[in-house]
Parts: structure tokens; sequence; C-alpha cells
């Protein structure tokens, strides 16, 4: 089990996606992985991409960009 | 989009050209006098409706986010030669997609040679390719391209010359002397960029998507745009099956397909087509504007330097652009990485 922050802030696509589903690909079950993002695009992929991997998914508007909380 | 773009062609647009972004861009270029090819010269309204109807998007839904930096100069070259290589192509992808759904069969090479492009950024990307963080800015500076697009509005609708023989140059034939009314122009530019926004629109975002995650979110967008082009096409009678006499466009498969392997290498690594390049420079995104204004000088260079193809055929150094163009790019994918973030 991990927990891990992924800061993707001003990344533009499809990097935050990449980032994302590497660091879920390596989280164990149980894990964490959140991930910063201050674009609503990036928001919405990274959030499609963590649950085609089965995973669940929590996102929190924290003004000037998103932290996306991926669960599996 | 795939109702309206033959649509525009029925009301005035050039063959198979409702909207394409490339041909627009260099439309542009021609009018303000940046190229002399007094055949494709228009400022055409579609591109400022693209800017203007994104721009409104982002702000009814809060999503205006002035930013830049980027690597600003390496989208500026991704543009120029992404024009280019659409340029001896002849269309930017919306175009070949509305070229096939026009019966175009010379748009399944630029769209095969497009995949095989947009393939070569998903390598460069896996290996770790990135163009390093934008940050926030002032919002005047999101505003400066929106309001570029303004002035270029204006200099249309008032028709102005600088000078006794212009420019402002308008063609008196050929595809830059084919247009849809004004008003329509404007309008439907703006309701696509408007949806375009909401969508997140991208074409070679689409591809890129199926190929690096099996994701076909933005596929089916884009199919659906073909298929909805076909269908007007067929209602309309503008399809025509087949590799000869289409509408601005050559019959070289070789190059059909190499200039869209550049325009897809570089539309991979600056992270859009252009469209979508247009879109989010509507929702403050500075450095996809320099990417923009990237793409018009390459045109102006393309059509200068007899770089451009013409529905006659290959320019002369064409072939050769597109070479250099990939050689660029080449260099940029595998320089440009980050393997730790």
């Amino acid at each position: 089990m991990s927990n891990q922050v992924v800061d993707a802030r001003g990344l533009s696509c499809p990097q935050p996606v990449i980032l994302s589903r590497d660091a879920v690909k390596k989280m164990g079950s149980g894990g964490t992985v959140e991930v910063l993002v201050d674009a609503a695009t990036s928001r919405d992929n990274v959030r499609r991409a963590a649950e085609n991997q089965g995973c669940t998914v929590d996102v929190q508007d924290e003004g000037d960009g998103f932290r996306v909380t991926i669960k599996k | 989009m795939g109702v309206f773009a033959p649509l525009l062609q029925k009301w005035g647009n050039p063959g198979n050209m409702g909207v394409c972004v490339a041909c627009f861009g260099r439309d542009i270029a021609g009018a303000l006098g940046l190229h002399r090819a007094a055949v494709v010269q228009y400022l055409r309204p579609e591109i400022m409706g693209f800017v203007f109807g994104s721009l409104i998007a982002a702000y009814a839904f809060k999503e205006f986010k002035p930013r830049v930096g980027s690597a600003p100069i390496v989208r500026f070259v991704l543009g120029f030669f992404a024009m280019v290589g659409a340029l001896v192509f002849l269309g930017c992808p919306w175009r070949a997609l509305l070229r096939l759904a026009g019966g175009d069969l010379n748009a399944v090479l630029g769209l095969l040679g497009l995949a095989a492009g947009i393939g070569i950024g998903v390598v460069f990307l896996r290996m770790g390719y990135s163009l390093e963080r934008s940050r926030r800015t002032y919002t005047a500076v999101g505003w400066i391209l929106p309001v570029i697009m303004l002035v270029l509005l204006v200099l249309r609708v008032t028709e102005f010359s600088f000078t006794a023989d212009g420019p402002i140059f308008f063609s008196a034939e050929g595809p830059g002397s084919m247009y849809a009314p004004l008003a329509i122009s404007l309008a439907v530019g703006m309701g696509i960029g408007f949806l375009a926004q909401r969508t997140r629109f991208c074409t070679m975002g689409a591809i890129r998507d199926l190929m690096l995650m099996r994701d076909p979110h933005l596929f089916w967008g884009v199919l659906s745009f073909a298929g909805a082009a076909l269908v007007m096409n067929l209602l309309l009678g503008q399809f025509k099956l087949g590799f000869e006499g289409q509408p601005v466009a050559h019959t070289n498969y070789l190059w059909n397909f190499g200039g869209m392997v550049l325009a897809g290498l570089a539309f991979a690594l600056a992270g859009g087509c252009p469209g979508r390049q247009v879109f989010l420079s509507g929702e403050g995104d500075c450095d996809a504007a320099v990417f923009v204004i990237g793409m018009i000088i390459g045109a102006a260079f393309a059509h200068n330097f007899g770089l451009a193809s013409s529905p006659t055929g290959l320019g002369p150094w064409g072939p050769a652009a597109v070479i250099v163009g990939l050689i660029v790019c080449v260099v940029f994918g595998l320089t440009m990485r980050q393997t730790t973030d």
C-alpha cells in the first residue's frame, strides 16, 4: 500500500494522464494517488483514465486547480 | 461541425473546405500580404469565430485560465512545420476528414500519414518527452490573441486597404475568392468554438489517446464529425468518389502521406491539432497562441519559398521541407525529455 502525490500542474495533455497512469500502475491495492492539475481538461482526462483502470476517483476544487484522489 | 462544414461549402466556401484551420490560416497570411499567392488571400472569419466562441465558453464555465511559458519558441517552430506539412498535403486533419467525407480518396493517404506521425509522437511521449510546465499569467496576456483576432475581424468587415493596392488583399479568383457570407462564417465559427471548448474536440488527441491509452472518448467525436459530414455531402450532392479531379487536392500519394506524417508529429509534440490549438488560445493558453502564430508564419513561408502544394502538384521544395521538418521534430522529441519529474 502506498500514497503518492503527482504534481501535474502546468503540464499539457497528455502528460498529466501519463504520469497518473504510471503512478496508479505502481500503486498497490488499498493505495492512493493524489494528482494535482490546474486545468479542467486534465482533471477530466485523469479521472477518465483512472476509472478505466478500475479505480475510484474523488475530485476536489481547490480554487486555482484540482486535486484528483485515485484509490484502488 | 460535421453538419455545418458541408453547409459552409454550400454557402460559398471552397470544395471540401467548409472548415480547415491550415487553409484558413494560409488565407489569412495571404490577406495580410505575408505571402503573395493571389488565389489564397482572405481574412477567414471562421478562425476568429473559433477563438471568440472558445473565449465565451471558457468565461461562461469559469475555465478561462491565462497561462504561458511552456517552451513558446518550440511551439512556434512546431506550428511552423505543422503548417508546412499540412500545406504539402493541402489540409489540416479536419479537412482530411472532410475531403474523405466528400469522396476524395487522396485523403486516405493523408489520414494514414497523420496517424503515423502521431504514432511517432506517442513513442516520444512514452520516452518522457515534455515541453515542461506553463504557469499562470496576467489576464491581459490571455487576451492578446483574441484581441488580434478582433483586429483582423475589423479589417475584414471594413475591407481596409493600407496602401493603394493593398493589403488587405482579397483574392479575385481561386479558393481565396470563395467564401460564405461574413455573418454566417463568423456565427458558425463561434458556435464550433463554443462547443469544441466544451467537448475538448481534438483530432490528434483522438488518435493519440487510442494509441496511448486505448481510450476512444475523443475518437467517437471525430467519427461522428466525419459521419455527419458524409451524410450532409450525400444530401447536398457534394460527394464525388475518386482520386482524380478532387477540389483543391493533388494526387501525389507519397507526399500526401509524408506531409501529414510531419503535421501529425508536430501536432503530437505540441499537444493538439490546429483546431485545438486555436480553441486553447481562446481559453487563455498563450503557448497555443504562439503555435497558431507559428502556423500563420509557416503558411507565409510555405507559399513564398515554394513549399506548398497546389491542385497541379507539389511545390518544388515541398518534399525537402517535409524532410527538414521531420528531422527538427525528431531532434525535439529526443532532446526534450524528462526521465524523472
